[in-house]
């Protein structure tokens, strides 16, 4: 490739208080091509990303663009320049409907109705299928995520840039994705793709970046390395994958019989006779296509959302109709997929996000009454157990980083010693070690003698840790296979609708 | 250039400081405000804040007027406070005062002439009670039908003032009162009144009732799982299911509170410094308590001091009236920037001021 490089970084570093975020980083994108930018959480990825798109400025270093220099001083002049880029956390207002959000991002919007035709327009050329009038609040994560993607192909960037684009994605969903950005790189545009996934890197990228505290550790053509050296390049030292001894499961320990629930939203999925079977000792893994019913099934399972007394039972006895503190004193306990907002509340402290689930199981409240002091023994006993960095538990949930709180959310379930515990996408945008605490840790409480039950778009990680698999579709929830037994076909058509053609094939 | 940034957490310095900035701005802006009058600012920043209290010749009358005004606002905004908290909006206290005020006076009409110890702790209960079912309405109907209880407490007030029209002029009335609307005095029916616990402070059974719900409250906040759920579920109504709490008993609860506090804010009110049901016997406290509540920050403590405060401008407000002729409609626009200077200054405790380029951290 002789001609000019698209992209030229030399030397930039970047310094905050206490922190260097970026040492003397250098990197090359050429037209057209898809870059990987691969680094444990903390590692700089943001913060050079953020420089490229304009908000932040470096202490040091030059960027040329097309040859000439490039220093943008807002995120409007880098898009004037080419530059756009997806988020991982989307910044969209749930209140309007795609077509607004998408207007809201643009420099000088067209007139609804044309811009409706344009999103439709670029949503079927690039097969990601979105209806514009439809209400960003009532879309999954995924359709949230395709508004993000159109609004900026519809500035015809040179240069994409996406965060993490598939943590909320099915193998479906990534394959429509993969196939678009390979469109999208062979009409002209460079693509730079941060991500922990791997195996998704080397199908998808040319070349890689691999970021370690904010310096450059290597270079690399992802399709010639395998997915472990890249990782101990990210980690800096051996990886250890989640281990378990084989246990036999136990006693069936919660059921769930032919349940049936409304959605609480108009757009949400209905369960339709939903039944499982979990048993002691056992990790039940739940795949399926965001927005298929998973906020729905946490739901009835945490007990937000209320059922027939024995449409869910627990140990042979009704549980349906109870709340979720009547069930978290049995020991069925959860944790949400949002962990801002739903598993913790943003502004309190750690110790009053420990009350949030704890006050029943752990004794915290006597009486109505609640005893702080116990409150942050067990918070501070949560963040030491599951290693979360937070300076202490008197910091606000909203400040730590996405993987620190989802530690801690799940940490707070799993000191809680439940029976059964149910999590949505318990390592959503998680970097790589914290994934791997996380999933050893629900290991170790399936050891242990409870039934978990992952519910997660995160295919590879389903096939890690759970021992029986189904996929939700459709608020339908197939029947449980042996993990073991299964092909990444078999899968694809568990979660595709295959319920159809299983009766077609017996 | 001047940005705003948002502090990953908010802070503690600000929370306490912005109350006292926000005084400091309004007065100044009054003191413009009064300049462009053509009244003396410094006379009526003077006369509004010092005088009452420390001035000989009106500190007699205006002291004991300090407790007498904070009582009711206090004791309203209180109630209040635990709603704002949880994103339940009861605007219709000024309603709720006035049926408690009728219920309980109703009861002392209904037995008087009897002297008996009772009868004023039953008027208490009958107050509370009285604005409890006028808050109950708009919680009923929010729990039911989700209509917005914003509209529903508000219209419920002109409902209640024209029963308080109606009390005063029918059902109510003194049958000795040569005609004239109004209930009989209730301060001159001893086992009925309620009179100023002791002489010269103004410290009345509604005073005595307020602090009792200044420290309640803050109990119930800080130490009880329903002061935890309150505040859970104005931050983080999905985190508050999660955490077990019940949508529709929290509306219940704190439209029932504060309903029952601002009933028993009317009776206090009606069985001793008004003393007697008349057509115009509300003053707007359950309007004003809306102030005092923002105006403290929702917290107990806060509230204390802003009742104290939006009370001493009232009388000081008055005094000013009075002794430069500044109009009463230039006191409420003061009041009224005491509380836009307050939720101003509020920016400060969750975001930070920043000078220069952007830049994004």
């Amino acid at each position: 490739m002789g001609a000019t490089p698209l992209l030229e970084i030399e030397g930039l570093t970047k310094t905050y208080p206490g922190v260097v975020a970026n040492e003397d980083v250098s990197l090359t994108i050429q037209p057209s091509e898809v870059h990987a930018l691969l680094g444990e959480n903390g590692a700089g990825k943001s913060t050079l990303v953020k420089i490229i798109y304009g908000l932040v400025r470096p202490d040091r270093g030059t960027m040329r663009l097309n040859g000439a220099p490039f220093a943008p001083a807002s995120p409007s002049a880098a898009r004037q320049s080419g530059i756009a880029m997806v988020f991982q956390h989307f910044s969209l207002f749930e209140a309007l409907n795609v077509a607004e959000n998408v207007s809201i991002g643009m420099e000088t919007p067209p007139p609804t109705r044309e811009l409706a035709h344009r999103i439709r327009e670029v949503s079927e050329t690039y097969g990601l299928p979105l209806d514009p009038h439809r209400l960003v609040g009532d879309l999954s994560a995924g359709e949230r995520q395709r508004v993000e993607i159109i609004r900026c192909l519809l500035q015809n960037p040179r240069l994409l840039i996406m965060d993490e684009p598939t943590s909320v994605l099915t193998p479906q969903e990534v394959e429509i994705l993969f196939s678009t950005l390979r469109q999208l790189s062979a009409d002209g545009t460079a693509i730079l793709y941060i991500s922990h996934k791997l195996e998704e890197i080397r199908t998808l990228c040319d070349e890689a970046t691999i970021l370690r505290r904010g310096r450059v550790v290597a270079n690399c053509n992802p399709r010639e390395q395998t997915a472990r050296e890249m990782a101990e390049l990210m980690v800096g030292s051996a990886l250890q994958s989640p281990g378990r001894s084989n246990v036999t499961p136990g006693a069936p320990l919660l059921e769930l019989k032919g349940l049936s629930a409304k959605s609480s939203s108009p757009f949400g999925s209905e369960l339709k006779s939903v039944s499982l079977e979990a048993r002691r000792g056992e990790v039940l893994g739940i795949g399926g296509v965001a927005g298929n019913g998973q906020d729905e099934l946490l739901a009835v399972l945490s007990g937000e959302q209320r059922v027939e007394p024995d449409a869910i039972q627990f140990g042979g006895a009704p549980i349906g109709h109870l709340g979720p503190n009547a069930r978290r004193n049995l020991g069925v306990l959860a944790a949400p997929e949002e962990r801002l907002g739903h598993a913790a509340a943003p502004e309190m402290s750690l110790t009053e996000n420990a009350m949030l689930t704890g006050s029943v199981r752990m004794g915290l409240s006597k009486s109505g009454f609640l005893n702080w002091g116990q409150a942050r023994a067990f918070a501070e006993d949560v963040i030491q157990a599951f290693d979360v960095r937070t300076p202490g538990a008197g910091n606000a949930a909203r400040s730590l980083s996405g993987g620190n709180l989802q530690k801690f959310v799940i940490g707070r379930e799993i000191k809680q010693s439940p029976q059964v515990l149910v999590v949505n996408q318990p390592t959503w945008g998680v970097d790589a070690s914290a994934a791997a605490a996380i999933r050893q840790a629900l290991l170790d409480l399936a050891e242990g003698g409870a039934a978990v039950i992952v519910i997660s778009q995160d295919l590879d990680e389903l096939l890690e840790i759970s021992d029986r698999f189904a996929a939700l579709n459709e608020g339908r929830l197939s029947a449980f296979r042996e993990t073991s037994e299964l092909t990444m076909d078999t899968i694809g058509l568990m979660m595709g609708g295959a319920h159809d053609m299983e009766v077609a094939h017996t | 250039m001047m940005r705003l940034e948002r502090r990953p957490e908010p802070s503690k310095a600000w929370t306490a400081a912005t109350p006292i900035l926000a005084v400091l701005a309004t007065m100044i802006a009054g003191g413009i405000m009064f300049a462009a009058l053509g009244k003396d600012p410094f006379a009526a920043i003077k006369l509004i804040f010092w005088d009452p209290l420390f001035n000989e010749q009106f500190a007699a009358f205006s002291r004991p007027q300090l407790l007498i005004k904070a009582g009711p606002l206090i004791l309203i905004a209180i109630g209040l406070s635990l709603g704002f908290r949880a994103g339940i909006w009861n605007i219709g206290a000024e309603g709720q005062y006035i049926m408690g005020a009728i219920c309980g006076a109703a009861v002392a009409l209904a037995v008087y002439p009897l002297e008996a110890w009772w009868i004023f702790p039953a008027m208490v209960l009958a107050g509370a009670f009285g604005g409890f079912l006028w808050a109950m309405i708009p919680g009923i109907l929010k729990t039911r039908f989700n209509t917005n209880e914003i509209l529903v407490s508000l219209l419920l007030v002109y409902v209640a003032e024209n029963i308080l029209a109606s009390a005063a002029l029918g059902f109510l009335r003194n049958p000795e009162g040569a005609g004239f609307p109004g209930s009989r005095n209730l301060s001159a029916y001893p086992a009925a009144s309620n009179p100023e616990i002791v002489a010269g402070t103004g410290m009345h059974w509604g005073v005595v009732a307020a602090f009792i719900a200044v420290i309640f409250a803050y109990i119930l906040l800080n130490r009880h799982i329903m002061g935890f759920n309150i505040r859970l579920a104005g931050q983080a109504p999905r985190a508050a299911r999660f955490a077990g709490v019940s949508p529709n008993r929290l509306i219940l609860f704190c439209l029932g509170v504060s309903g029952a506090l601002a009933g028993m804010a009317g009776l206090f009110e009606v069985a001793g410094p008004a003393g007697q049901i008349s057509i115009d016997f509300n003053v707007g406290y359950g309007f004003t308590a809306i102030i005092v509540a923002f105006l403290g920050r929702l917290h107990p403590v806060g509230i204390l001091l802003a009742g104290l405060l939006m009370a001493l401008t009232y009388i000081g407000g008055e005094l000013s009236q009075f002794m430069l002729g500044i109009p009463s409609a230039a006191i409420q626009a003061f009041q009224g920037m005491l509380l836009f200077f307050l939720l101003a200054a509020d920016v400060l405790t969750n975001f930070r001021v920043r000078f220069g380029r952007v830049e994004v951290a």
